[in-house]
């Protein structure tokens, strides 16, 4: 019993092996590449220790706005907060181009990345409009029109018409001498189907359009991610042990550290201490990464189905208000994954409006491949990835260098976002919308 | 001693009357209410008859704690932060800086009391030595030398030296206008408060006693990142409540 499980787990070894070294060598990536991080899983958690970091202005003008995108809405008294859609820019006080940044899942609009990314174009000469992900609490309640969220078009679609209503508002204050949009994670899947949009609308002819970081297939992501809180030791019912014993991990390096400012505590290079003197194992940092990811779906998979009262998680029909207790419903939907969501409220919402699609082809319709025809033609697109991405099946890197042939830069590794903050990615990343980047 | 009554008079008046009205009712909603459509059950592994709390904290004055949470969000907006705004601009960066360095200089005064109280010589050494160098070399706290000088700042309050002598945090408690907290550091505050208040108007003239009680919470304020139902959860009140427990946990550890 015992050899066979263990050849069993050899053999599946080896062959994730084998799959992952076919996949990487296929590849061609950046080369005497400095970013310190070559565990992919560890990159995803720490990010960038600070002295590999861009240098970047301490502070910009980065100020925070609201915007009512739906006047006649009537938000759910339970999100009361949230009816305008909030939304932050860094202005020149002269003309500009000017660039939509789009954040990752459930991320805002002022989150970290977002804002270094602010940092880094403003100081190049750009204006900035940063928005949250249409997957982030406050979008989904001011912002997204069937509250259901994560179609590629119908995300792109009300993503687009933020914009314009920003613009709207913005075109009297200043100049934009031309429009161009990035994202990373989620938001640079979204900037590509948003790039697409506009060919049709017109309303900003993108100039230049970078995606950082995007999955391939949005399915085959949320399943990988799905799988990392399986990660967690005996399952999510143990999701509190597990969080308890990482904490008891996380105060040995918090007792070291004199201060108690969260602030302090909670940065990119507290996390790199913590991860040096831990050792975490790879399963521990990848269950780390399907928690975060976890504590954002459960958020959205609860503001979509009080956005669209379809009753998947709250009865439907049953009206909350700010004070009511909602503790089964965290509970509940923490224990749910995306694909949980896709099954069983996303594919199921949307069959009403596409009765005739198969399931097999709805999740073939919301990946990059639907529309590599498009992405294959627009100069305009550049991409910019990691080979180790944790959030890409092995093999789907390739899409990348096939599609946009020298428009895509893959750095041999990062992990997912992890070296955003380094600097030739930041360089990078201005270049290719002051010089075209090649 | 007439600053401190007037700084919780306030809070402990609100306090009482949100007791009066809702009472500590445990629970209370969550019963009434029908099950999700999506069945715990179905998420249950069979030995099981019940969900845990994933992110449990003790919190029986649930209902009147999101009422106070209610209302500073609404001060917050209403009045807290166009202050601060006002603040940041009229009062340009190195004098913030500065004002910040003086509050703090009495917030560490605090933790050589508290370290005392939990006898921890390190700790006292390095919050003693930071007021005597910045109280005296950096101009009454306007300057933090100390820090410039690598002396760690360690902060420990009453409510840590209550749970360093094994004072459990009680329930949770939302506090008007402070925010998240539990029974033992609110209580814990009192002394902290009395002490901090006694030292300063003893050192300090009247008319700047009261600048400084009006400018502690604008700098406070100013110095915290902390926005209310901007961290993008749909369960924002469940997760502060978890990591404030979290969070206090480990600086007792600490």
């Amino acid at each position: 019993m015992t050899i066979k499980k263990t050849t069993q787990h050899l053999i599946a070894g080896l062959c994730a092996l084998l799959c992952t070294s076919l996949a990487y060598s296929a590849v061609k990536t950046v080369e005497n590449y400095g970013y310190p991080i070559t565990d992919r899983f560890a990159a995803t958690v720490v990010g960038t220790p600070e002295e590999y970091r861009a240098k970047l202005p301490k502070s910009i003008p980065f100020k925070t706005r609201g915007i009512t995108i739906f006047p006649e809405r009537v938000t759910p008294d339970v999100f009361f907060y949230g009816h305008e859609l909030l939304y932050s820019v860094a202005l020149q006080d002269h003309e500009a181009p000017l660039i939509f940044l789009i954040a990752g899942t459930g991320a805002s609009h002022n989150g970290a990345k977002n804002t270094n990314m602010a940092k880094a174009f403003y100081q190049a000469g750009f204006h900035i409009v940063s928005i949250s992900s249409p997957t982030y609490n406050n979008f989904v309640i001011a912002a997204s029109k069937t509250g259901v969220v994560g179609h590629a078009e119908k995300d792109a679609e009300d993503i687009y018409r933020v914009f314009e209503k920003i613009w709207d508002e913005l075109k009297g204050e200043v100049t934009a001498t031309s429009f161009n949009v990035t994202g990373y994670s989620l938001g640079a899947f979204n900037a590509a189907f948003v790039s697409k949009l506009d060919e049709e609308r017109n309303s900003f002819n993108f100039e230049r359009v970078l995606l950082i970081n995007p999955p391939v297939s949005l399915y085959n992501s949320i399943s990988l991610l799905d799988r990392m809180t399986q990660d967690i030791p005996g399952g999510i019912n143990n999701f509190d042990r597990f969080v308890d014993r990482l904490m008891r991990a996380y105060t040995t390096t918090y007792q070291s550290t004199s201060y108690k400012d969260t602030a302090a505590a909670g940065g990119d290079d507290f996390l790199y201490q913590t991860y040096k003197a831990l050792q975490l194992k790879d399963e521990e940092l990848a269950a780390l990464i399907g928690t975060s990811f976890r504590v954002s779906s459960a958020s959205l998979v609860f503001t979509s189905d009080v956005m669209a009262d379809y009753g998947y998680i709250k009865p439907k029909g049953l009206v909350l208000n700010r004070y009511s207790n909602l503790r089964i419903y965290n509970d509940v939907s923490l224990r749910l994954g995306f694909t949980d969501y896709y099954h069983e409220f996303f594919y199921p919402y949307y069959k009403a409006e596409y009765p005739n699609i198969s399931r097999d082809k709805y999740i073939a319709s919301m990946s990059l491949t639907s529309i590599a025809d498009y992405l294959k033609s627009a100069k305009k697109i550049k991409m910019m990835g990691n080979a180790d991405d944790v959030i890409l099946e092995p093999g789907e890197i390739n899409f990348f260098p096939e599609v946009f042939g020298d428009r895509a830069t893959i750095y041999p590794h990062g992990g997912h976002c992890g070296n955003m903050n380094y600097t030739d990615n930041v360089a990078h990343m201005v270049a290719v919308f002051t010089d075209g980047g090649h | 001693m007439k600053s401190i009554l007037s700084f919780f008079s306030i809070p402990v008046l609100a306090l009482s009357l949100g007791a009066c009205s809702t009472g500590p009712q445990p629970q209370q909603q969550a019963a009434d209410y029908p099950e999700p459509v999506f069945t715990a059950k179905r998420l249950l592994p069979p030995e099981k008859d019940d969900l845990d709390d994933l992110t449990a904290v003790y919190d029986p004055w649930e209902g009147m704690n999101k009422r106070i949470y209610n209302f500073n969000y609404h001060f917050d907006q209403a009045v807290f932060l166009p202050v601060v705004r006002g603040y940041e601009a009229v009062v340009p960066a190195v004098g913030r800086q500065g004002i910040d360095n003086f509050f703090n200089n009495f917030v560490d005064l605090l933790t050589i009391m508290n370290s005392a109280l939990q006898l921890r010589g390190e700790k006292f050494v390095q919050s003693t030595g930071r007021v005597l160098i910045n109280t005296t070399v950096g101009l009454f706290g306007l300057i933090d030398v100390a820090s410039a000088m690598d002396i760690p700042r360690p902060v420990e309050s009453f409510g840590d030296t209550m749970g360093h002598w094994g004072v459990g945090q009680g329930p949770y408690l939302v506090i008007p206008f402070l925010g998240p907290s539990n029974l033992r550091d609110g209580l814990g505050l009192i002394p902290d408060a009395y002490v901090q208040a006694s030292v300063k108007s003893a050192v300090l003239s009247k008319p700047l006693d009261l600048t400084t009680t009006v400018l502690f919470p604008i700098d406070t304020r100013a110095n915290t990142s902390f926005r209310y139902y901007e961290n993008g959860s749909a369960f924002e009140y469940q997760m502060v409540r978890w990591l404030y427990s979290t969070k206090r946990k480990l600086d007792v550890k600490q």
